[in-house]
């Protein structure tokens, strides 16, 4: 913490941009007293360029460095891009890749949402919900791991389909996963989510009505906390999730505890996709056989997909040549931005932590 | 695909009748619709668009494309309130030569274009006039070059030639 500024009454000083809590972000605030009377929110610590690096390497050189932004949602990320790439292409990944594809994305939805739990319960005190999460959340990882062969970025969804098949057995082991940690997500909600303390601190906190949630543009989670029922994969169904049923949470109170609410019914209901998606997954191959340099048609393809913070776009536009001529990304933590001086303000500074990460910022995605 | 594209015509064609040959149809996709204005009219066919039902705006994309000596720039707009309108993408495009590199900000028609057109502006050198923050947003504080986002800026360890291949 960095004081700036002190004038009269108020005081500006910064939060960040080490680590307040998530990745490197600032927060420049000003408080009177106890209250918030303004907030500029600073990004761009840890921009890499992604959108840059794009137009210098292949499309599957890209893969791998598309990930790093959102590595607990790594295959969240990739996803609208292989699904736009494929549309240059003229190509669909086969049934069966496609509903490996949904296990993949929910097993990272499971992941990402935990992080932000683990995260979320140590700001508001309660560290056995940072214990709980963090140690369950092995369970996905290595879940993930057999399947994609790594921990945390796996380069697992390619244009064309999924890099490898599932691992002999894996269904099994899933489902006995899946029945594990539904009986642990009643504990979560007896120890946090029904807590008194949790209550306090987020009910009727950071409340962002249903206007605001869209006129300031938030998206997923948040969006669906302020009474909309928009939800990727339901509005523009994308590799056979129209093949499944679920509900989708809304919440109409908009303050940080439905936001908390929306994501952890979302943990049961990534367990019942991965559970209809196991037992509807075709037999078959996994991926287009692939020669050479790959080369979209020359024109422009849009893919959008829910990821675990919401809405993600890709918008690539091709000159014909083996390398994108310019990608762009719209992540969802970078469209949190504008609501975040809106929630803040007129709020004690001592709410700061439960609004701030109840909007799951992620500031590595939203600077790319 | 063989999906109908009846709702993205209909659209499109109340835009026409209002801006006739103002708007310009670049395509009709099944859940894609995309069309070019001037940045004279921009604000304008922004404000039917809205009216319309899109409501949020996911991403502002800018490009280079010096070849033509001009830059385009792409909102994409969804409408969460609207049943028909969530499924569809809906891109308003505006093109304007390099040597001006100017357009009116649609923030008074979506608050929610702020940070992606202060985005733009960094990635890209193009002013939206009438943002309140056309500054630094992801770039480093010292960053001494041109926007980084334009062709002829080039990393130098990587240099690929475009259409070459």
């Amino acid at each position: 913490m960095e004081v700036v500024d002190q004038e009269g009454r108020t005081l500006t000083f910064s939060i960040g941009p080490q680590h307040p809590g998530s990745g490197h972000f600032r927060l420049i605030v000003k408080v009177d007293g106890d209250f918030i009377v303004d907030v500029k929110p600073d990004p761009g610590y840890v921009h890499r360029g992604a959108e840059k690096m794009c137009e210098e390497r292949t499309y599957i050189q890209n893969i791998p460095h598309l990930e790093r932004p959102v590595i607990f949602d790594s295959s969240g990320i990739l996803f609208p891009y292989v699904l736009a790439v494929e549309e240059l292409l003229g190509v669909q990944a086969p049934p069966r890749a496609q509903y490996i594809r949904i296990i993949m994305a929910e097993l990272n939805r499971i992941i990402s949402h935990l992080y932000w739990l683990a995260i979320y319960g140590i700001f508001l005190g309660h560290s056995t919900m940072f214990m709980w999460p963090m140690g369950d959340r092995e369970l996905f990882i290595d879940l993930a791991e057999a399947i994609g062969g790594t921990r945390v970025t796996f380069s697992y969804f390619v244009p064309g389909g999924v890099r490898n098949d599932l691992p002999p057995g894996f269904k099994e082991r899933a489902l006995k996963t899946f029945s594990y940690y539904e009986k642990r997500l009643e504990e979560y909600d007896k120890i946090f989510f029904s807590n008194p303390m949790f209550l306090k601190r987020t009910q009727g906190i950071g409340v962002l009505k249903r206007e605001d949630a869209i006129r300031l543009g938030v998206t997923g989670p948040n969006l669906r906390a302020s009474g909309i029922s928009s939800d990727t994969r339901k509005d523009e169904p994308y590799s056979s999730y129209e093949t499944i049923k679920w509900d989708i949470p809304v919440r109409k109170e908009g303050d940080c505890y439905a936001r908390s609410m929306v994501r952890f019914q979302e943990l049961f209901d990534s367990l019942n996709i991965m559970r209809q998606a196991l037992d509807l997954i075709p037999e078959g191959s996994v991926k287009i056989p692939m020669r050479g340099q790959i080369k979209g048609k020359v024109g422009e393809s849009f893919a959008r997909t829910e990821a675990a913070r919401g809405t993600m776009f890709y918008h690539i536009i091709s000159d014909g040549a083996t390398h994108p001529y310019r990608v762009k990304i719209s992540v969802p933590s970078f469209r949190s931005l504008s609501a975040m001086p809106f929630l803040l303000k007129g709020n004690h500074l001592a709410d700061m932590p439960a609004i701030y990460w109840g909007l799951d910022y992620w500031p590595v995605e939203a600077d790319k | 695909m063989s999906q109908s594209i009846e709702k993205e015509e209909l659209l499109l064609s109340s835009i026409k009748d209002k801006f006739g040959d103002k708007v310009r149809e670049l395509y009709v996709n099944p859940k894609r619709i995309k069309i070019l204005v001037d940045r004279e009219n921009i604000l304008n066919v922004a404000t039917f668009v809205r009216d319309l039902g899109f409501d949020q705006v996911i991403s502002v994309g800018g490009t280079d494309f010096p070849k033509e000596d001009s830059f385009v720039v792409d909102y994409h707009l969804i409408g969460v309130e609207h049943e028909d309108l969530k499924k569809i993408i809906f891109d308003l495009s505006t093109k304007f030569p390099k040597n001006e590199p100017k357009t009116p900000t649609l923030m008074e028609v979506w608050p929610s274009a702020e940070y992606h057109e202060q985005e733009t502006f960094e990635m890209l050198g193009i002013i939206f006039e009438g943002h309140p923050r056309m500054e630094r947003l992801l770039l480093p504080e010292d960053w001494n070059d041109i926007p980084p986002l334009r062709k002829e800026f080039k990393l130098p360890s990587r240099l690929v030639e475009h259409g070459s291949s």
